[in-house]
């Protein structure tokens, strides 16, 4: 092995085999690096500056995007605060003004020229009660003017019971640590026998009952109805329930009550009331009477009507507390 | 209008306000119990019996305690499970 030239990049033999295999450039650039030293320095030292001025540049960049991505969490939320702020306050101002304004326009209360005082309310007051026989004229608008009304909202009663049926009952798909969870948590603040509340509602519940019954019995007679007596009948139960526990209320009121109690009021509601339309519109006879205004059996179909929108009232406000808590009847 | 209507319809203002501004939900619902037995009685006196007997036995009651039964199942009046759901 020879030893290799120290400038062997300059000798002859070198510049012919670049020659020949075209590299001229390549020569001249390393000739011309060789001897534009000075330039080069200065092109390094240019290259240098450039490269902390981009550097510099881009530390900026960095900066200005971490602000950018922080805005909306330092400046951002700040501003708009201040907008939401100022635009919260505008809107709750304008529809105070708004609402005040209307209020101050009302008519007076109870006034003659009243848009509400038209011919409606005359026939209600002048003939209600020799129409229907109803005396208290509220039972006999909604009952027997507007019956159709009170069916739906009785409706509506029993469709919330099933919508809640839908979402919180346990039936018998759950399993059994479900089930013992839900009771657990049902029993955190009910000791199972407490005498006191048990003493109470031992005096208390047949009496709110009977008030119930009575006011659901006097519906046409007296202020109250169907949907007040129920819903009283229905508190009076949920006290009992909370008195004596599920064991006792499961002997007279199940599943299979509230169903039946509720489709058979609905239903015979619905059926009733149709053929009392029907009767009316057609002027036919029909075999229901107002008799004497004032007696507990007269009214025609008002007081079968409160005792089924009481009945439907009363098993739906239990039915709604059961289900919350134990999810099912 | 007489002072005792001015009364009921401060306190009615005041249960309304209170009820959404109360931190603690029980409270609220209690406020609001209060706030139904006051519009009970308004209605009384606006000679509307009908919605009294309504408004007392549906809004101090029934609702409340719906509202109650609610309140537990979330376990939002349970201070003792917070802590202890803590601890584990």
């Amino acid at each position: 092995m020879s030893r290799i030239r120290e400038d062997y990049e300059k000798t002859a033999w070198r510049r012919l085999v670049h020659f020949i295999n075209g590299d001229e450039k390549d020569m001249t650039e390393e000739a011309g690096y060789e001897v534009e030293t000075e330039a080069t320095t200065q092109r390094i030292h240019d290259e240098f500056f450039e490269e902390a001025e981009w550097n510099h540049r881009k530390e900026k960049a960095d900066t200005m995007l971490s602000q950018y991505e922080e805005w909306p969490e330092t400046k951002g939320v700040v501003y708009f605060r201040k907008l939401y702020n100022l635009i919260a306050g505008v809107i709750c101002v304008a529809i105070i003004a708004l609402l005040l304004i209307t209020a101050a326009q009302l008519p007076s209360f109870g006034g003659t020229d009243n848009p509400a005082s038209n011919e409606v309310a005359e026939r209600y007051i002048e003939k209600g009660m020799e129409e229907t026989g109803a005396v208290n004229i509220v039972a006999g608008m909604i009952l027997d003017y507007r019956a159709f009304d009170t069916l739906g909202e009785s409706h509506v009663l029993f469709l919330g019971v099933c919508c809640v049926m839908i979402l919180l009952r346990l039936d018998g798909t759950e399993s059994e640590r479900v089930k013992k969870e839900a009771e657990s948590n049902d029993r955190i603040y009910e000791p199972k026998n407490d005498a006191i509340l048990q003493c109470v509602a031992k005096v208390l519940v047949p009496v709110i009952m009977l008030f119930g019954i009575y006011v659901v019995f006097n519906g046409h007679i007296s202020p109250g109805g169907g949907f007040s007596g129920g819903s009283i009948i229905g508190a009076g139960l949920i006290l009992y329930l909370n008195a004596y526990g599920f064991k006792k209320t499961g002997r007279f009121f199940t599943m299979k009550t509230f169903s039946v109690i509720s489709v058979l009021a609905l239903g015979f509601y619905a059926i009733s009331k149709t053929y009392s339309f029907f009767t009316g519109a057609n002027h036919l006879e029909s075999f229901i009477s107002a008799g004497t205004p004032g007696e507990l059996l007269s009214a025609g179909l008002i007081l079968p009507l409160n005792i089924c929108v009481g009945m439907v009232v009363a098993s739906t406000m239990y039915g709604l507390y059961a289900l919350f808590r134990k999810g099912g009847i | 209008m007489g002072v005792f209507t001015f009364l009921l319809f401060v306190g009615l203002i005041i249960c309304a306000l209170y009820v959404c501004f109360a931190k603690n939900l029980l409270t609220s619902i209690v406020v609001f119990m209060a706030y139904s037995v006051v519009m009970s009685i308004i209605w009384l006196l606006l000679e509307s019996p009908d919605l009294a007997i309504t408004e007392a036995a549906v809004g101090a009651g029934v609702t409340s305690v719906l509202f109650f039964v609610t309140l537990k199942k979330i376990h939002a009046m349970d201070d003792r499970k917070d802590t202890e759901d803590e601890q584990d």
